[in-house]
């Protein structure tokens, strides 16, 4: 397997295209694609990808990307596409309907502030907006990760199980635009990894059915139980994914929720994409000193694993969640659901939001530092404490 | 959240079988004298007389309503619903998957005017300068009748809409000149009164690759305030008058005038629907407009004519 220095949007874009070089035998692949900045490179190399059976449409908007790809994939080809910030914004109906009609379909995001103030930056907004719409949804911190993760989500995509579209994310410059030596899987091993695309529902020519038509409320709730029961499906046919990914490609795409010196830890940090890597540093730095503290990284954001969380956190008195994002009104979005997964299981637990990173602000070790002693120092959980204000001001100053 | 029991769950979904003959089946639930139901029917019978099927892409509008409720379906050929500005975008990917793997049937695209004309516009143009291989056929009823009859740009001036409820002041968008610009390979238009015509049309967009776009006059007896028997009658007037002229145009470049309209004068046809109010209907400047369309339509015809 070469090792090739390379951005995170260039691994992304290998791994859409090696994924759907795989459906070759089978019905071949199709996607609408759109540039935005920070992800335009990722269309730009499936673009460029030599298909053997697949064509990639340049539209003229995100909303067309994906409806695009969305056809595609009811005619039982691989499907995917890229967007970012704005660009999801406007292509948020069709994502909402692909989730709705079970397509496989998998795309990747690099997260950026959504506009205005215009802002090209890190900021997970843009993906948690559309976190409602029967997506799966994974914060990956490498390229590595970004690459892995993408081959992965198309197996657990098209499992039969599962059969809902997945959203690979990444931090916009920090990983979109940033070399690392990445290992790139052999096309070989990745036809072994993602079996031929056979999608149940998709539509024939010679078949009468109509797909997404009126359904009277009891149909329509069965529809939306039979979602729910797949994304409950979902911890489980993870496991099998990674295991296969792990004997097919000799490396773990690792686990939904990422521990690091957890299993004794009194203060738990929780971040995601990017910012879990500089808060491990930071936790390693402070067992050093002996510090009783340690780091659980969500990947998987949708569906989201609460029993695994809980179960990172079961020594813990206290537990920061530092959100790059923020719901206007309400605060941390991986906040409101942490603190939705311990209620009625650890009331005793002290759980306190961080607002980070927001607008592609940079979180150094020191601001973690911050937010560890704010932690520490407080008697009871409050309001999301706003980080990186002061710095502005005194910038500006 | 368990309910084993959702009383909606089927198991078993029923056999429907494809019948050619037959795209818009009978027990639907359109309207009286509703020309979209019109049209479909002439689509169905002009595919099955040339032996060729099709798979329905329709946006939000009245022809996705027409399927009914799950699990049953008023369409006898393949339909996928579409969210309102997407179905080019979305048959561009149904029919790549379809030339990929050599399969047959057409792609086409069955939308109103308001998908067409206003929200599905920059969709509709991008598939035709990408020359996408699809029929995308737009059944005109000059007003978003789906969600109860609200302007659209394809509503005539001086019509009364619920949000035009003094008459529209602007006039109706030329979408077949917007589309004949995009240098597609056929752009023609339609009329359930000229049903020999119609399904010439049909026929020669099958034989023809890549986009393909066919403008539907269909006459709507509840946007209209007109009598549902008048349906008919009322788009032959418009032909006949020169308020909707049959033509095909080539590749953008050559011209071809189907019909040539007898010079019926356009008054009658204002007169017998309730939407157009007398006092708001200039006479005179729609006479000259009628006038005007068919001598533009007969410059092009004669100095760029179709070999056809």
């Amino acid at each position: 397997m070469p090792v090739q220095v390379i951005t995170g949007n260039h691994a992304a874009g290998y791994a859409l295209s090696v994924a759907g070089e795989a459906n070759r035998t089978a019905r071949g692949v199709a996607c609408g694609i759109y540039p935005i900045t920070p992800q335009t490179e990722i269309v730009e190399y499936v673009a460029q990808f030599p298909f053997s059976k697949g064509r990639v449409v340049p539209v003229e908007s995100e909303h067309s990307a994906m409806a695009v790809s969305m056809g595609a994939s009811m005619n039982g080809a691989r499907a995917f596409t890229a967007s970012s910030a704005n660009g999801l914004a406007y292509m948020a109906e069709n994502v909402m309907v692909a989730g709705y009609y079970r397509l496989p379909i998998v795309m990747v995001a690099v997260n950026r502030t959504l506009g205005p103030p215009w802002n090209i930056w890190a900021d997970q907004g843009d993906t948690l907006m559309l976190r409602d719409f029967a997506w799966l949804q994974f914060y990956c911190e490498d390229n590595q990760e970004v690459l892995d993760t993408t081959l992965l989500a198309f197996r657990l995509a098209e499992d039969r199980r599962i059969l809902l579209p997945a959203l690979t994310c990444m931090d916009a410059f920090i990983v979109s635009h940033t070399q690392t030596g990445t290992a790139l899987p052999e096309q070989a091993d990745v036809d072994r990894f993602l079996p031929d695309l056979d999608l149940p529902h998709r539509m024939h020519y010679d078949e009468a059915r109509t797909l997404g038509g009126l359904a009277w409320p009891h149909e329509g709730l069965s529809m939306r139980l039979e979602i729910d029961e797949a994304m409950k499906r979902v911890a489980d046919v993870y496991q099998e994914c990674r295991e296969s990914f792990t004997e097919i490609f000799g490396r773990d795409p690792g686990d939904v929720i990422q521990t690091f010196a957890t299993d004794d830890a009194k203060l738990v940090l929780v971040a995601s994409g990017t910012i879990a890597t500089t808060a491990r540093e930071v936790v390693r730095q402070r067992r050093k000193a002996g510090e009783k503290i340690g780091l659980v990284k969500l990947k998987m954001f949708r569906p989201f694993p609460e029993a695994a969380l809980r179960e990172a956190c079961q020594a813990a008195t206290r537990v920061a969640v530092l959100d790059r994002n923020y719901a206007a009104g309400a605060g941390g979005i991986f906040w409101q659901d942490t603190r939705a997964a311990f209620q009625g299981h650890r009331d005793d637990l002290l759980i306190q939001n961080y607002l980070t990173g927001l607008c592609g602000g940079d979180v150094t070790p020191t601001v973690i530092d911050e937010i560890l002693a704010d932690l520490t120092a407080r008697a009871n959980a409050g309001d999301p404490v706003w980080m990186g204000i002061q710095t502005s001001k005194e910038t500006l100053q | 959240m368990t309910a084993t029991t959702a009383p909606g769950r089927l198991q078993e979904r029923p056999e429907i079988p494809c019948t050619e003959e037959c795209l818009l089946r009978p027990g639907n639930t359109n309207c009286g004298g509703c020309g979209m139901s019109v049209g479909l029917t002439m689509l169905g019978r002009a595919l099955a007389d040339a032996g060729d099927t099709c798979t329905l892409v329709i946006p939000a509008c009245c022809g996705i309503v027409t399927a009914g409720a799950f699990p049953t379906t008023s369409y006898g050929v393949p339909t996928i619903a579409t969210t309102f500005a997407s179905s080019p975008a979305v048959a561009s990917g149904v029919a790549t998957i379809r030339d990929l793997n050599a399969e047959p049937g057409q792609v086409i695209c069955w939308a109103g005017d308001g998908g067409t004309y206003d929200i599905g516009l920059a969709t509709l143009s991008a598939a035709a300068e990408r020359n996408e291989n699809i029929i995308y056929i737009c059944y005109d009823n000059e007003i978003y009748g789906n969600t109860g009859g609200q302007r659209s740009s394809a509503t005539p001036a001086g019509a009364r809409t619920t949000t035009t409820p003094w008459g529209k002041i602007q006039d109706k968008k030329d979408i077949m000149s917007i589309m004949a610009a995009h240098r597609i390979p056929y752009a023609a238009s339609l009329s359930i009164a000229h049903p020999d015509d119609f399904a010439h049309k049909i026929s020669t967009a099958l034989l023809i690759k890549g986009m393909r776009f066919l403008l539907l006059h269909s006459p709507c007896p509840t946007g209209w305030k007109a009598e549902p028997a008048d349906s008919i009658e009322l788009v032959r007037l418009a032909v006949a008058s020169s308020l909707f002229p049959l033509y095909e145009v080539f590749d953008g470049a050559t011209y071809k005038i189907n019909v040539e309209p007898d010079g019926s004068d356009p008054a009658e046809y204002f007169h017998r629907q309730g939407r157009f109010e007398a006092k708001q209907i200039d006479l005179g400047a729609a006479r000259r407009a009628c006038s005007e369309r068919m001598q533009r339509l007969r410059a092009l015809a004669e100095q760029y004519p179709s070999c056809t």
